[in-house]
């Protein structure tokens, strides 16, 4: 490596890392794919042993249906999704610029549907719903995670970094202790993450099912015996935008099979 | 509703030979084991038996229980004879069916 491609690399890592100093460095990053045995790992690579395709397959019908007689459908706006929505996934949550309300990939979706399609919302961690962002979230998979504060939501990475560095509960940890500083070490059997957000939603075999990144941030909730926040509240979209600040310019790998 | 994938051979398949057939179908397969928050039962809701038909004939066929995990996946051999369509059937508790339906395409020799 020549000395100016070395200071560009070295300014690129800069840029890319992580908020805090005391985090894992940019070049230390590992996502959960990155952690998982081998047999897993097998699973996620081939489309066809990976559950979480049967929900992207049940999501590109419902993309296509019309939700209600008379009522348009996804496509019918948005055309095709191999198109119109790659990427998309990978730069979510983000500000609405009309209303300037902050939307998670969920959240959109049910906006989308009482809004534009003129229907009842499907319910979060619904079946519907979880189908059609793991068909959303497919589009984007390979592309890196867009970092939220270059896209102007500083000040709710912010707040959700203060989360994320809050003591919770009756164990009395934060996420920090265990993800940032304790990562790759052992909690009950298993390894712990450093908590990428780059596959959802996934498939965990421990749930049996294909789950949102909201349903894994309750099971941390109460693992660490705290009170998980009410469902669709603003704390969990902050914790998201962190989160995937820490992981932006990782590859997401949605969606994702998970021990 | 349940959705199922079927995976067939890419490659070209002749008369005589020994193609795996890939089935996956989304089920929850509920062990009627698992309680409640409450203590409350939770029901049984598995699939029980599976059949695969090549050209309305049964090639394989098998009873569920319990034990097996959700979206059960399965991956048997055929022996290709001539082109005819592969039905599969899964049956379940509380009245579950599911059909699909695939071409076993095989080339002339």
């Amino acid at each position: 490596m020549t000395g100016q491609t070395g200071r560009a690399f070295a300014l690129a890592v800069f840029l890319l890392g992580p908020a805090s100093a005391d985090d894992i460095p940019a070049n230390q990053r590992l996502s959960g794919y990155d952690m998982m045995g081998a047999e897993a790992q097998a699973m996620q690579r081939d489309d066809f042993a990976n559950p979480a395709m049967l929900a992207v397959k049940e999501g590109e019908g419902l993309w296509k249906a019309a939700p209600a007689e008379g009522r348009p459908s996804c496509q019918s706006c948005h055309g095709d999704a191999a198109a119109t929505m790659k990427g998309v996934a990978a730069r979510y949550p983000a500000r609405e610029a009309s209303t300037g309300r902050v939307l998670d990939l969920p959240g959109r979706v049910q906006a989308c549907q009482t809004e534009r399609q003129g229907v009842a919302p499907v319910a979060r961690d619904s079946t519907g719903l979880l189908a059609l962002e793991a068909y959303l979230a497919l589009q984007s998979r390979g592309l890196p995670l867009a970092s939220p504060r270059a896209r102007g939501l500083e000040d709710a990475a912010s707040r959700g970094e203060a989360l994320y560095r809050q003591r919770f509960g009756q164990l009395d940890l934060s996420c920090a202790q265990c993800h940032s500083q304790n990562w790759g070490r052992s909690l009950g059997g298993t390894r712990i993450p450093q908590a990428h957000p780059t596959g959802y939603p996934l498939f965990r075999m421990e749930w049996q099912a294909i789950g949102s990144l909201q349903r894994r941030l309750r099971n941390c909730m109460t693992g660490i015996r705290a009170e998980p926040f009410p469902a669709g509240a603003p704390e969990w979209i902050d914790l998201e935008i962190y989160l995937k600040e820490r992981a932006a310019g990782m590859a997401m790998d949605a969606p994702a099979v998970r021990p | 509703m349940a959705t199922a994938m079927i995976l067939l051979p890419r490659s070209a398949i002749r008369a005589g030979d020994v193609v795996m057939v890939k089935a996956m179908i989304s089920h929850p397969m509920e062990t009627g084991f698992r309680r409640t928050e409450t203590g409350g039962e939770i029901p049984r809701n598995i699939i029980r038996q599976f059949s695969c038909r090549y050209a309305g004939e049964i090639v394989f066929s098998c009873d569920f229980h319990p034990a097996i995990a959700a979206n059960p996946f399965l991956s048997f051999p055929v022996l290709a004879a001539r082109t005819a369509p592969l039905e599969f059937v899964w049956r379940g508790d509380n009245g579950f069916l599911h059909r699909e339906q695939a071409m076993l395409q095989v080339a002339a020799s």
